[in-house]
């Protein structure tokens, strides 16, 4: 799909935005819908969009596969460590309210760390279930 | 101050080591830490068994937002139980796993087996542990998807399509879980297990409450394999990796029962289920034609592991059986037999992953004259076996007794007749191995004289040990089941 | 008694036998896993509605407001989504592993597939 100018001029003007748009969703989970799950999938929908014009190998350049495993664990670590750091604090497990200098800010600051970690878990699954089911298709032609 | 927080990092500390896992990349390191997690959550269950024990049921506020408001994590007779049990196996299997995974496995994947078998664990551990019907689910599914990817590894290509039907059949029993658990929420406004037992009464003769109780026992009875709907589970055990068999059979099928019995005895409350309802007639009917066809379709299988998944079946159905008699005497059986059965197969399974590594399959063919080949396997096969059929002496003894106590309590002699006629039945299929690899001569497909790598043999051994042990040390199993039996029919934990 | 205010459990209730219908009644592969989500839809329907108090306004604490809508189910149920996205997923893959083993994804044809090779296989697994 490279080949068509119309297709590359859009799509490299609108992945930004599509960035911008899952970094909004991410950060207004608090105020509206929004939060780390849905967040994740419009980020990796970004990059989705991107493997879908520019083809799979530019995206893997992009996003290599190592990346994407790493952030896998990354964020699932990244969810337990806030959940041990509230033990560390005196608190139980996943206390957000032992996080801040007042539970009101342990709260802000709990919730802000685990909806990250959810995000960048989330978007690497995305990208690996894209990867692991766009890279099979070629020995399928019959 | 590790101690306070046991029953959260029961949980999070093999919920941890998968994505640790998946880092690591490497089957050595991963296995090394799987077995750590495993390590740690087994000493941490006998803690909080014994804490409980000691103090009563163990109540910790994750998050520390106060029940009912947020997540709880219950630690009682009942729970603590099924805990040692499942981290127990878990550390078992996880020792054995490494050669037989490696041996079935390619070996760039093996990390990742090592990562979902994490997951497992975490799940099975917080199906027990959670005091929270909603986090049940979540726990439930993780452990579910993690044991279909599992499955999905064995070697034979029909393992893809056992795994198959076990995820459509797993995912419709869950989602009829969660559409129970909406109805009781939406009829009670809680999701947290104590308090939905004390607001149910009120509500308790309202249809969505009736509605919810049947759609949680159809959807747990799909989870635990009850007949009719047991359909997934021969398959799914004999084309999975040896390894996960072994696992499984030991754990999953029981914790489904856990589910059961706190749904039962805990939130709707006995009164409702076994007075009001005839749902006691409906498990026994259930139950005696699990044991009666499971047994017979076992006697025909020509592969070992089918047999023993048919085994399994019958087994479960003897669980279900006790308790629908919901006397002292039938739950002590369902709750004692849970262990014992969980040992018993988990040592059978991991022997016949010995048998399969030297062998590739397990076939009849394939076990002709084994009691030369491999005389420590097939003499623990045999061990295993009589504790299946209960002979006094073993772990399987003992629940049989409390299951036969309980039926002539109830009065029902031709129950005990049935209990013990099956029990023959049981006889007739592990004489079928008896005969194959101690009277036959060796075959074309019997593998050279030589046992499996003795990490796996010693294992194995151990659990069989513990099928002996059970039989006459049974200030553990018994003791606890009567413990968890008491707890549930109303008395002090 | 037909009570067309309840119009959201009337849905629920076609949705969820119509999922189910799809997963026993079709033999693609596919097809049974895309009932399964229809079936998973009606569940999120379940619990959403009756989480819409009549009435009440968004779950923000404001002065002059006094009855709120429930916010849990909706936390429940996107908890619910993603476990059934993840269900998704995972069930597609093991039908393109199962295309590649088998080349069909029509579960009757698999099935013989099994059968004919079970009996040329020894006897065994």
């Amino acid at each position: 799909m490279k080949s068509n100018v119309i297709l590359r001029v859009i799509a490299k003007m609108l992945m930004p935005f599509m960035l911008l748009f899952a970094l909004y969703v991410q950060f207004h989970g608090d105020f509206g819908p929004g939060g780390g799950f849905q967040a994740g999938v419009i980020g990796a929908a970004a990059i989705i969009f991107y493997a879908l014009i520019f083809g799979l190998p530019a995206a893997r350049r992009l996003v290599p596969d190592r990346v994407v495993e790493a952030m896998v664990g990354a964020g699932v670590l990244l969810y337990a460590g806030v959940g041990f750091a509230g033990i560390a604090l005196g608190g139980n497990y996943l206390d957000y309210f032992v996080l801040g200098h007042d539970p009101v800010h342990g709260q802000h600051r709990g919730i802000f760390w685990v909806e990250a970690g959810v995000a960048i878990t989330v978007s690497g699954v995305m990208l690996k279930i894209f990867y692991m089911f766009a890279s099979r298709g070629h020995g399928l032609d019959e | 101050m590790i101690f306070e927080h046991l029953p959260a990092l029961e949980v999070a500390v093999p919920l941890v080591a998968a994505p640790v896992t998946l880092l690591l990349r490497r089957a050595a390191a991963a296995w090394a830490v799987t077995v750590a997690a495993c390590v740690f959550s087994f000493v941490a269950a006998l803690l909080l068994a014994a804490a409980v024990a000691a103090q009563g049921p163990i109540s910790y506020a994750l998050g520390s937002w106060p029940p009912p408001w947020g997540i709880e994590y219950r630690v009682d007779a009942l729970s603590a139980f099924v805990l040692v049990l499942v981290s127990g196996m878990a550390t078992a299997v996880a020792l054995f796993a490494w050669r037989s995974a490696a041996a079935e496995l390619p070996r760039e994947q093996l990390y990742l087996f090592y990562t979902m078998y994490c997951l497992c664990v975490a799940g099975l551990l917080g199906m027990t542990i959670t005091g929270d019907a909603f986090n049940l689910f979540v726990f439930m599914e993780i452990a579910s998807l993690s044991s279909y990817v599992l499955i999905a590894l064995g070697r034979d290509r029909r393992a893809l399509l056992a795994s198959y039907q076990y995820l459509i059949l797993g995912t419709i029993g869950a989602t009829f879980y969660v559409i129970g658990v909406g109805m009781l929420y939406l009829a009670t406004g809680t999701l947290n297990i104590a308090d939905l037992a004390a607001r149910l009464p009120q509500v308790a003769d309202t249809r969505p409450v009736l509605a919810a109780l049947a759609f949680v026992t159809v959807g747990v009875s799909l989870k635990l394999a009850l007949f009719p709907l047991h359909l997934w589970l021969p398959n799914a055990y004999a084309y999975a990796p040896s390894a996960v068999t072994a696992f499984l059979a030991a754990t999953a099928t029981k914790v489904s029962v856990y589910v059961l019995l706190r749904f039962y005895f805990t939130v709707f409350g006995a009164r409702l289920v076994v007075e009001e309802l005839p749902v006691e007639e409906v498990l026994l009917v259930l139950s005696l034609v699990a044991i009666a066809t499971a047994s017979l379709v076992a006697l025909w299988q020509a592969d070992l592991k089918r047999l023993f998944a048919y085994s399994s079946v019958a087994q479960i159905g003897y669980i279900t059986l006790g308790i629908s008699m919901a006397s002292h005497a039938g739950l002590t059986a369902a709750v004692a037999h849970l262990f014992n059965h969980g040992i018993t197969k988990g040592a059978i399974f991991l022997l016949l992953g010995g048998v399969a590594l030297r062998t590739g399959r397990v076939g009849f063919d394939r076990v002709r004259g084994l009691g030369q080949a491999m005389p420590l396997t097939s003499l623990g096969i045999v061990i295993a076996g009589l504790s299946l059929i209960g002979i006094p002496g073993t772990a399987g003894f003992i629940s049989k007794w409390y299951l036969v106590l309980g039926a002539i309590e109830a009065g029902r002699w031709w129950l005990a007749a049935f209990i013990v006629a099956t029990s023959l039945i049981a006889v007739a299929y592990v004489w079928r191995f008896v005969e194959a690899a101690y009277l036959a001569p060796a075959g074309a497909g019997t593998p050279e004289r030589g046992e499996a790598p003795r990490p796996m043999l010693v294992t194995a051994w151990i659990l069989v040990g513990a099928c002996i042990w059970f039989g006459f040390d049974t200030s553990f199993s018994a003791e606890g089941a009567r413990r968890a039996a008491t707890l549930m029919l109303g008395g002090a934990p | 008694m037909i009570a067309l205010g309840h119009y959201s459990y009337w849905v629920t209730v076609l949705l969820m036998v119509a999922g189910l219908y799809i997963v026993i009644a079709r033999g693609n592969l596919v097809k049974k896993l895309i009932g399964l989500s229809i079936f998973q839809t009606s569940v999120y329907l379940l619990y959403i509605a009756p989480g819409k108090l009549i009435g009440g306004t968004a779950p923000i604490l404001a002065e002059g407001y006094r009855v709120y809508s429930n916010p849990l189910p909706h936390v429940l149920i996107l908890t619910a989504i993603v476990v059934g996205v993840a269900t998704l997923a995972l069930g597609l893959a093991i039908v393109v592993r199962i295309r590649e083993a088998y080349g069909s994804i029509e579960e009757d044809e698999v099935l013989k597939a099994d059968r004919a090779a079970g009996k040329d296989a020894a006897d065994g697994v």
